[in-house]
Formats: structure tokens, C-alpha cells, sequence
């Protein structure tokens, strides 16, 4: 605890970290007030958005709509608010998965070492050959649309990076004096992983999860965008983007015509992004074992 | 070094199957049906089809053997590259993919230099310059270009460059230019159309063509500096410390001279991989930058073969990608130990 108040003190003393944790707090108040901030319309799917109509063209900001409606008149601003609850769903859930799943492969891989360490290395480098989004998008199409697949994909693909890191921590860390001397009055391997090393090599996995927080879902977003992710009429930040698509050179002579329908979803996500990319950035500058002050116990 | 490389040759077969294993593998979620599409020829074979029908061609390519047995059957087939039939593109899948290969090619090789060169410039001054207001300057620029999502920066290029000035068109060529490359009289030398237009002396299909490069090209840059720079600036401070660069200066070797003929070489090698990485994805086709810009390379095919579901197209791009990736990552860290003598050692 006194580490978490600690880390929470560094971070509000640098302006572009505090910048950060104010974003990130932000999008999770509109988040967690969703409901109240833009109640829903069909209280069972409250994230389907709203029609405002059936006319295809964009309608701008009115009393209504404070956002204005996009393509197909779905409004906007209940899919930014609404998004905003996509957002943190797909980044957490893939974040976490895939570290939960990273931490386990690689633990066992630098622990055992030897042919296991080998072969489970070589399967990490089976996944790593395909390029991040082209592997999320095929694994996407095949299994379906929705969310869901979506982050079945992001984790699937997304495990490498912390298995890695933690193999080559458990590496050094298994020839370490606590760990021999654990293993030499007959601690269970499974005990020696979990509760011994575990504990003191984490930092860098925190750090690498709060890094890919953005980027994870700016690939989820990305899959919306390109049309393979969420439902249609879902709020999802990607997809409201991909329906401003066809808009966004305007009207002959009025290229500015339908600007609500691209410069809110895009403000909001590049935000998000931005926010957590500074709260990454601070996380590592604090945590990373090289720059951090010397731990009592 | 030699038992570095022997080591990564014996692995890559290892790694290649591990590739189409895991391709195979993902294709069992398919039912047989739209799986058969990764098998036949012509569509012609899946037309007008009796349930009986398509017992048969089940029957035909094996669909119905132990698993194992329809791996090492596919397998023959990928090794001949023969990936079945594209709806989408209405060709063999291989024929669409190499089709589109010279369009992303030609966005690679114009792409690369601002890419690489400019994040370079960026990082080398941000790091000369530390913690002064150009430094700053440099990084805040760097942080919102890290965090502007692709499909959100590029469509706002387009939207600056084709909506509001009318300069720079999406697509990859104008119609009429299209007419022209189309036409008998034009020989397709390379494929790249701007290298075509000079060599058919028709500059200005070249120059329409290079038109058609800049939304992309400027897209694609602004993300990848933020990458490049944060590199190069953080290896640049950390070479800027070392003795031989203090001992340069002592001796009163001026500044400039410092940083571009010691300090660079030094520190321009970790960038190296990251640039090569970049390369491979260029050439892999950049799927959003080029559905943004409907530009037609294998990045758009890609998303196209998604959006349609033509499960032979995407499964044929996927296998492609990865044996580019694989390929190419084996000669970059083959490049990297030549370059860096340190590395030879582990």
C-alpha cells in the first residue's frame, strides 16, 4: 500500500504524467456514469446506439444531439459516452488476459529451462511471425463478429511480449541465493515460481501493461474501423470513426460540412490514447528497476 | 557469428511450419465448406453444388482424413504456393497477391526515406538540444504522433490534402492516367508506376503517380517518427556520455563534428532494427494507411478479403506476411551482427 501511495505521489508531481492520470480518471468517470451522463435508449442493449432517423446523411449538433448524428443519424455523443465503457472492457480484459497468460508461459520457460524453455520459446516465436493487426484481423474474421472475438484475437496474439520479459527475469533470478536456498529446503516448484520469484520480477510486466493499455485499443478500435470488429451500430470509437469516412470530404464547396461526425470520435480516441500513453511513459519512468529507490521492507 | 547464423538457418524450417501450423489450425474453425474454398481452382467447382456434390469434393481434396494427413496435404500446397480461389479478387489467391505486390512495393521504397531519415534528424536534435524548449518542442510533437491512431491522422490528412486543398487524391493513379498505363503502348516495365512513367517517358503518368504517394507517405511518417526519434534520441544520450565522446572534446574536436562523425555511428545502430522492422512492415502492406487512401496494394486486399470474409485471400495474405516477416527479420539480425561487433560475443 505504502508502495501504491508512493508511485501515486511521483506520478502527480510531473506535469505530463499528472496531464495523464487526469485523462485516464476522466474517461473513467464518463465510463463508470455512463447510464446517467446518456441514458440509454433500449435499457437491455444499452450499447447499441440511438437512430435519430433513417436518412443516411449526417445531421449536425442540435439540442438533441449535442454531438450532432453520423451516418445512418446514430448519435454521437452516446457513442462517445458509451465507447468510452468499450474502451476500458477491451483494454483491461486483453491487457490482463494476455499478461496472465504471458506471465505463466514465460515463468515456467525460464524456470524449467533446458528443451522446455527451447520449444516454448520457439512457439512465442510462431506467434510473434504474423504482424500484430493482420493476425488479430484473421483470427477475427474467422471466429465471428463482435467484441468478444475481438479480444479473444488481441489475446491471442498479445501474450508474447510478457512472456519474454518474465522468462528472461526468471533466467537471472533462478540462480539467485533466495531461490537456492527455497529450493534446497524442498519448496515446490510451483511455490518457488508463484510466490518466491514472481513477487520480485512483476514491475516489469506492469510497466509493459500499462504501455499497451493505448495501443491495445487502438487495434480493437482499428478492427472496428476496418469493419471485422464490433457489430453494426455498436458503440465502439472505431466504428463511429469508420461511419464519418465517406463524409469527411464534405459538400462541393463546403468541405467543413460535416466535420462533427469525424473531429469528436477522433478527438475522443486520440485522447484516450494519449492519456494513457503519458500514464505508461511515467509508470516505467518510476517503476523501471534501473531509476527506482531502493525498496525496504 | 557463423554458429549465430547456422543456429537461425536450423531454426527457420522449425519456425516456417510452426507458421502454417498455426494457420492450419485456425482454419478448423471453418466449416468444411468455406474451408473447400481454400482448395478449389476455379469457382466454377463451388457453383450450383448437391449436398451430394460437396460430399464429393470433400471426398476430393481429403477433408474428411485424420487431421494430420490434411496438414501435411495442405502443406504440399502451400509449398507450391497453390491457395485457392479469391472471390473477392475473382483470381487464384496467389495471382491477387502478387498482383498488388508492386503498388505496396512502390509505397515502401518512397515511404522509407522520410521515414527513417526524418525520425533520425528529429531524434539526433532532440537529444543534442536535452531538456531545452526545442527538445520539449520535439517530444510533444513525438507523444501526439505516438497516440494519433492511424485511421484517425490519416483520414485527417486526406481530409486537409483532398478535401480541403484538392491537392492530393486518394487511389493510386488519376483515370486518365490509368487509360494511358492501361493501353498497349505502355510497357510495364517494374510495375512501379512512377519508375514505368520515366522509363515509357510519359512524366506525367510519373508524376500523377507520385501525386497519389504523398497523403500516405505523410501519414505513415508522422506515425513512425514518434518510434524512430524516441530511439535515436535516448541511444544518442546514452553514447553522448561515453569517455571516447568526452575525450573528443577535450581534445577540441568541434561539436559538430562530435555528433555526426563520433556519436552518430555509435548510436544509429540499435535504430537500424527498428528501421529494418519498419521496412518489412512497409512491404507488408500497411493495411489502414492503405484502405484510408485507397490505394490498391496488399494492405487493402487484406481488409477487403476481411470485410468480404474470403477466407482463402485473408488465410494467403496471412502466410505471406508471415514468411516475409520471418525471412526478413533473419537478415536484418544477421545485418545487425555484422554491423555491431558486440553482439557476436553473446
Amino acid at each position: 500500500m505504502n508502495e501504491v501511495l508512493w508511485v501515486l505521489k511521483r506520478l502527480l508531481k510531473n506535469p505530463s504524467s499528472c496531464l495523464g492520470l487526469v485523462i485516464v480518471l476522466f474517461f473513467a468517470l464518463v465510463a463508470i456514469f455512463a447510464p446517467v451522463i446518456a441514458p440509454p435508449e433500449y435499457p437491455d442493449e444499452p450499447y447499441l446506439l440511438p437512430k435519430g432517423g433513417w436518412a443516411v446523411e449526417p445531421s449536425p449538433p442540435s439540442p438533441d444531439h449535442p454531438f450532432g448524428t453520423t451516418e445512418g443519424q446514430y448519435d454521437i455523443f452516446y457513442g462517445i459516452v458509451w465507447g468510452a465503457r468499450t474502451a476500458f472492457k477491451v483494454g483491461f480484459m486483453t491487457v490482463i488476459f494476455s499478461a496472465l497468460i504471458g506471465v505463466v508461459v514465460g515463468a515456467i520457460s525460464g524456470y524449467f529451462g533446458g528443451w522446455i524453455d527451447e520449444i516454448i520459446m520457439r512457439i512465442t516465436d510462431i506467434f510473434m511471425a504474423f504482424p500484430f493487426l493482420v493476425a488479430a484481423m484473421v483470427l477475427t474474421t474467422i471466429l465471428g463478429k463482435g467484441l468478444d472475438k475481438v479480444m479473444i484475437a488481441l489475446i491471442a496474439f498479445g501474450w508474447m511480449g510478457y512472456a519474454r520479459l518474465i522468462r528472461g527475469s526468471f533466467l537471472s533470478a533462478k540462480e539467485e541465493l533466495y531461490v537456492l536456498a527455497a529450493k534446497a529446503i524442498g519448496v515446490s516448484s510451483f511455490k518457488i515460481i508463484f510466490k518466491h520469484i514472481l513477487p520480485n520480477t512483476i514491475y516489469p510486466v506492469i510497466i509493459q501493461a500499462s504501455m499497451s493499455m493505448g495501443s491495445m485499443v487502438v487495434t480493437a478500435s482499428a478492427l472496428s474501423f476496418l469493419g471485422v470488429g464490433a457489430p453494426d451500430g455498436y458503440a465502439d470509437w472505431g466504428q463511429m470513426i469508420s461511419y464519418a469516412r465517406n463524409w469527411i470530404v464534405g459538400a462541393p464547396g463546403e468541405a467543413l460540412r460535416y466535420w462533427y461526425t469525424f473531429v469528436y470520435p477522433g478527438g475522443t480516441i486520440a485522447l484516450f490514447v494519449l492519456g494513457w500513453n503519458l500514464l505508461g511513459d511515467a509508470i516505467r519512468d518510476i517503476l523501471d528497476p534501473k531509476l527506482r529507490r531502493i525498496r525496504v521492507r | 557469428m557463423t554458429a549465430y547464423i547456422l543456429r537461425r538457418l536450423l531454426i527457420l524450417p522449425v519456425i516456417l511450419l510452426g507458421v502454417t501450423f498455426l494457420v492450419f489450425f485456425m482454419m478448423q474453425f471453418l466449416d468444411p465448406v468455406q474451408r473447400l474454398s481454400a482448395y478449389i481452382k476455379s469457382p466454377a467447382e463451388l457453383k450450383s453444388l448437391s449436398a451430394d456434390d460437396l460430399e464429393k469434393l470433400v471426398d476430393k481434396y481429403g477433408l474428411n482424413k485424420p487431421l494430420l494427413v490434411q496438414y501435411f496435404d495442405w502443406l504440399k500446397r502451400v509449398l507450391r504456393f497453390d491457395l485457392g480461389w479469391s472471390e473477392v479478387a475473382h483470381q487464384p489467391v496467389r495471382d491477387a497477391i502478387l498482383s498488388r505486390f508492386p503498388a505496396t512495393l512502390e509505397l515502401a521504397l518512397f515511404a522509407v526515406f522520410p521515414v527513417v531519415w526524418g525520425g533520425i534528424w528529429l531524434g539526433i536534435i532532440s537529444a543534442v538540444n536535452r531538456d531545452k524548449p526545442l527538445d520539449q518542442a520535439i517530444r510533444i510533437f513525438a507523444v501526439i504522433g505516438w497516440s494519433l491512431p492511424s485511421f484517425v491522422f490519416g483520414i485527417l490528412v486526406l481530409f486537409l490534402l483532398y478535401g480541403v486543398l484538392g491537392l492530393f487524391p486518394p487511389g493510386r493513379l488519376s483515370l486518365w492516367a490509368q487509360n494511358i498505363v492501361s493501353s498497349p503502348d505502355f510497357k510495364l516495365y517494374t510495375g512501379l508506376y512512377v519508375v514505368d512513367g520515366i522509363l515509357n517517358g510519359r512524366f506525367d503518368v510519373a508524376l500523377d503517380a507520385l501525386r497519389h504517394l504523398v497523403g500516405p507517405i505523410i501519414t505513415l511518417s508522422y506515425l513512425w517518427w514518434a518510434f524512430i526519434l524516441r530511439i535515436t534520441r535516448s541511444s544518442m544520450l546514452e553514447v553522448l556520455h561515453k569517455e571516447y565522446i568526452v575525450m573528443a572534446r577535450a581534445k577540441g574536436v568541434p561539436e559538430k563534428l562530435v555528433i555526426h562523425r563520433h556519436a552518430k555511428k555509435n548510436a544509429l545502430i540499435p535504430v537500424l532494427t527498428v528501421a529494418g522492422m519498419m521496412v518489412l512492415g512497409l512491404l507488408g502492406g500497411v493495411v489502414i494507411t492503405e484502405t484510408i487512401f485507397d490505394y490498391p496494394g496488399i494492405g487493402r486486399l487484406a481488409a477487403t478479403a476481411a470485410q468480404q470474409l474470403d477466407y482463402p485471400l485473408i488465410l494467403g495474405i496471412t502466410i505471406f506476411y508471415a514468411f516475409l516477416l520471418v525471412l526478413g527479420n533473419l537478415v536484418i539480425d544477421v545485418l545487425y551482427a555484422v554491423v555491431d561487433p558486440r553482439v557476436r560475443l553473446e
